[in-house]
This record gives C-alpha cells, structure tokens and sequence, in this order.
C-alpha cells in the first residue's frame, strides 16, 4: 500500500511536465486515487462477496440445484412450492414468529426494567452491569446452548428446583408444546446488550425535566410515563428492530438443542434452521436460495412496516 | 443505526428519577442481587457440574460439589478421535487471522471514508450502510459454490479471506464513526509537511485509534471464537475443527454417557471469552453502547 500511494503521488507529481490529456488523467488519480486504493479491498469484498453472490442467488433462487449438475431453470416454481405444497415450510414460519414474538417483547421489557434501577445512582453499578451482560456475550456460543438442553431435559436442573416446591414439570425440550419456551427463555436470558442501549439512553435525558416535574408534584411513576417513557422511545425503536431482525436470523441454540432436527414435531425448526437443511442437507440449493430471499423479504418488510409506524410513537427531539 | 444511539455514552448521566429513601434502597439492592443470581446460576452450575464427581452430577443443585475432581477434564479433553487441544488451537487460528483481517481491511476502509474526498464517496459509503442490512443467507449459497470450486472446503480460507475484504461492515461503520472525531488539523499540518493518505492513515489515524482499534479487535475474536455457522458448513473434517465444532460432535457422540466431559469441555470453551470480558468490559459496553453491535 505505501509504495501505491507513492506511486500515485509520483503520476501526480509529474504529470505537469506532460501534454494536457495525459495531465488530466494524471490529476484525476492524484486526486481520487487514494481514495479508491484504500478502500479497494472492502471493493473486492462487496463485488465478489456481496454483491456477486446476492445476484447469482437471485438467479438460483428460480432454478434446481443440487451443487453437482449445473443448475437447471424452473421458473417460479420454488416460489410455487414454498407458497402452496410446503408444510415444512409454513411450520418454519410459524415458529419463527411465534419466537420473535414470544422472545422480542420479554427480553426489551427486562432490558427496560433493570436500566431504569440501575440508571437510579445505585451503588456497584459496574458489578451489575457486568453481570447482566456476561450472558449476552457468551449466550451465542454451543456451550450455553447445551447447557440450556441439560437445564430443560426432564430430569435436569429447572424440574429439579420445582420439584423442590412440589411442582412436577414436564419434558421441556421433548415436548412440542413447551420445547419453543426453552428457546424464548434462552433468549431473554440474553437481555443485556439491549439494557446497555437503554442505559446509555437513560443517561441522555435531561435532569431538569425532572426537576420541573417534581416541583410540579408528579409523582414518580408518572414521570416515568410521561418523561422517561417518551423521550427513550427512539432507543426502545432501535432495540426492538435490531432483537427483531435478530431473532428471525437465530440458528445455534435452536439447532443444538433439537439435535439439528428442529423437532420435536418442527416445533423448533426456526426459518434458518429449515434453509441449513434444505441446502446443506438435501443439497437444494435453489430452493433454499428462494427460502433465503423470502427470508429477505420479510426482514424488509418488518423494517419499512416499522419505520413506518415508528412516526406514530417514536419522538425525536425538536 | 439511529443517530439517537450514536452518542450517548459521552453525554452526561442523567439525575434519578428523584431520589430514593433508604428502605427504597434496599429493595432495589436485594431485588438486583437475586436477579444477579438467577443470570449467573446456571453458569456456575455448569462450572460447578464439570469438577463434581461423575454420580453427583444431577443428583444436586447446589452449587458447592462435595468434593472437587477433575477427571471430568480429562476425559473431555480426549474424548474424541482429536483431541480438544486440536480445536482449541484451530479456534484460535481462525480467530487471530480474523482479527488481524478485520482490524487491517475495516481500518482502510473507514479512513477513506471518514478522510479522503473522492468521486463516489457518498455512493460507495451509503452502499456499505446498505450491506449492514442483508442478512448472510442471501449470500451463503453462491459464496459456498464460489468457496467450494476454489477447493477451499475444509481449510480456514472461506473463514478467514473475507475478513481481508472488510466484510463485516459494522466494524467500517465503528471506526468512520471513530475517525471523524479525530480533529483535521491533524491531517492538515501533515500534509504540510508533506506527508501522503498512507503515512497520515498510519502514523496520525491508527495511533490515535487504538481504542476502537481495539474494541473491534476484541469483538472480532469473540464473535469468531463463538461462531457456529461458518464452521458447520464449510469444516467437515475433524483435524480442521473449531472448538464449537468439536463441542457439538462431543454432544453426539456422548450426550448419554459422559456429562462431567461435557460440562468440563463446556467450560473450557468459554475460557477465553469470560478472559477478554474481564479485562475489557469497559471497552465492550461502550462498543454496544455507541453503535448498539449485537450478534
């Protein structure tokens, strides 16, 4: 790179002595070619591996695939199945949103609740704030995925301590209509990188509002509803998009603790779940390009519905 | 990213919601310490569980074992037909070369960015925002034929080569971010002195960066350590596992037979994660708080 950039100084350098044409194009380097020859890696990297690629899937999403012929159109008929012939499919959906659903409003609303007593001067905020965060950092990893597939087995830990208050519970992860919660409790375990974002936005809200609103007699929980609730919905906005999006791309814990399987009966077979199987396992790789641009679809969706009707609640300060 | 989360942590703490009478206090206190407790018990079970003798693995749940035994680790660590010494050094292959990757390309890319005018800047930088939003599995499959026709398949190269691309975006966004704050006067009189893009990018910016420098380092190697997906797909064989990987296959072979090994093997593997998180907690908790980062 260092003998780049001198090179270009150099064509910059000498291009005066030169006839005009070449001294324009020789001045358009000096002058842009830095630029480009920094980011020319991330440029290789958007071609070759983002855009490229994106193109390219577009294009297997309407054709079979099996990664040893070479791909053969079909038309929309991926879309086709996805849409109409798909049981698979649908279950995957389900769950996917019965996870967003279940995983995203618990988690914000523990993040919300324990900045709001931490941002009160609470002495040893440090210590608590880096407890609430460890899980979010180590929760991605396969370690606390197995670990939670042994807390939720029939005889593991969590029956252990209700059975210690005489409550039976049941096979969580082997029963359809509780193996979903495992999951969801996994997540909301994991509220603490959203509880740093609200910290941070706790702190931005000025004092004297609150002093005026104490003077004016408000009384605690009504500041909190009528100052604190509205000028930290931006953050809330920005946390819930981000676990939002974040939660339909969710694929480790759902496939260690089902085994890969997604079972029992689907009933953890998360979206990107279903696509690993369908490309990496049955090798279709055309129909799972057309999973994947579904998937893209619906992030979009989400998003644009969100900032849509984000100006209804979200106040930005003027 | 909102512009609301960009710069929070350097504003000023806001006052209590009013202040709180000593009885308040103590209710907050006690309330915090049992939810600490409730978010760290599982993970001190499991430590827990990793040195208790084979039987009493599942016979208790309290935290404290009878007697402490690390046979468990033992029989973990070579469990398998590799040992876990094997992946754990693959772990950290992969994820050296990936900070090493991501600190080099991200750093170029963000100094043209955030200090060199260029045609198409505006264009170039408002696609990389736009990549931070394509989710990975538009790419995955084309990336994995292209990965697999240049014979790639079971060697750290798909792991590691696009990190030299400055594939991940959001740490080009950090340092723009970074960057900008950095006054021009500082390229200015350099560039009086006559010094180019190169020398100022790394004599002025890079030492002057060495915070988000490191902040990106720091998360590049725990995303990369903790990663699942990557490794499942493009490592098949054995020799060339991750600790994730050899983690999972240890799950299937013994799920029945050997907990101690698991839980002990685990643990392990969260070593180096729960190292980095002690002893940069405060970089980490900025990194969220300025940008919101999350995987």
């Amino acid at each position: 790179m260092a003998a780049v950039q001198d090179t270009a100084v150099v064509v910059g350098a000498g291009a005066k002595a030169r006839p005009a044409a070449q001294g324009r194009w020789a001045s358009i380097w000096a002058k842009h070619g830095a630029g480009y020859m920094f980011l020319l890696p991330w440029l290789i990297g958007f071609f070759g591996l983002t855009l490229g690629p994106a193109i390219a899937s577009l294009y297997l999403s309407f054709t079979s695939f099996d990664l040893i012929r070479a791909p053969e159109w079909v038309g929309a008929a991926n879309y086709v199945r996805i849409a109409t012939a798909d049981p698979k499919f649908a279950a995957a959906m389900r769950v996917t949103f019965l996870y967003v659903v279940l995983s995203v409003p618990f988690k914000l609303a523990f993040a919300l609740l324990v900045a709001i007593l931490l941002d009160r001067g609470v002495r040893g905020l440090t210590v608590y704030r880096a407890i609430f965060y460890l899980p979010s950092l180590l929760g991605g990893s396969v370690a606390i995925a197995v670990l939670w597939r042994q807390l939720f087995a029939g005889d593991g830990l969590i029956n252990s301590l209700l059975a210690q208050f005489g409550i039976e519970g049941p096979s969580w992860i082997s029963h359809p209509n509780y193996s979903i919660w495992t999951l969801v409790v996994l997540s909301v375990w994991q509220f603490g990188s959203p509880m740093i974002i609200f910290l941070a936005g706790l702190r931005q809200i000025p004092t004297d509002m609150y002093e005026a609103a104490s003077l004016d007699g408000a009384l605690k929980f009504r500041q909190f509803y009528k100052i604190t609730l509205p000028l930290l919905t931006p953050v809330i906005f920005f946390n819930a998009v981000v676990q939002t999006i974040d939660a339909f791309k969710a694929f480790t814990p759902a496939f260690i603790i089902s085994g890969g399987t997604g079972g029992p009966i689907n009933s953890t077979l998360f979206y990107t779940l279903y696509l690993y199987q369908e490309a990496f396992g049955n090798f279709r790789m055309g129909y799972a390009s057309a999973l994947a641009w579904i998937l893209v679809l619906i992030i979009a969706l989400f998003t644009a519905f969100s900032f849509l009707t984000s100006r209804y609640w979200v106040h930005y300060d003027d | 990213m909102t512009d609301a989360t960009m710069n929070l942590v350097t504003a000023p703490p806001s006052a209590p919601l009013g202040r709180r009478g000593p009885l308040g206090s103590v209710l907050v206190h006690a309330g915090l310490i049992a939810a600490s407790i409730a978010m760290l018990y599982p993970l001190l079970w499991m430590i827990s569980a990793s040195v208790r003798p084979e039987d009493e693995i599942f016979a208790s749940t309290s935290l404290w074992p009878s007697s402490i035994d690390f046979a468990s680790y033992l029989r973990g660590w070579f469990g398998l037909d590799v040992s876990f010494g094997r992946f754990f050094w693959n772990s950290l292959v992969v994820a050296v070369l990936t900070v090493i990757g991501n600190v080099v390309a991200c750093s170029l890319a963000a100094y043209a960015f955030a200090r060199l005018r260029f045609a198409g800047r505006n264009f170039w930088f408002a696609t990389m925002l736009g990549t931070l939003m394509i989710p990975y599995h538009v790419t995955l499959i084309p990336q994995y034929v292209l990965f697999l026709n240049l014979g790639w398949v079971n060697t750290f190269l798909p792991l590691v080569v696009p990190k030299f691309l400055a594939s991940d975006a959001f740490f080009i966004f950090l340092m723009v971010q970074f960057f900008r704050g950095i006054p021009r006067e500082l390229d200015e009189a350099a560039m009086m002195d006559g010094c180019g893009a190169w020398r100022i990018y790394w004599k002025i910016m890079l030492p002057l960066s060495l915070p988000v420098l490191a902040t990106a380092a720091i998360f590049s190697f725990i995303w990369t350590w903790d990663d699942f997906f990557g490794p499942l797909i493009y490592l098949n064989d054995m020799n060339t596992y991750t600790i994730q990987l050899g983690l999972r296959t240890f799950v299937d072979s013994s799920s029945t037979s050997d907990w101690g090994g698991l839980f002990a093997m685990s643990t392990l593997s969260l070593v180096p994660v729960f190292f980095f998180f002690l002893f940069f907690q405060r970089l980490l908790i900025e990194g969220i708080a300025t940008t919101g980062m999350k995987r």
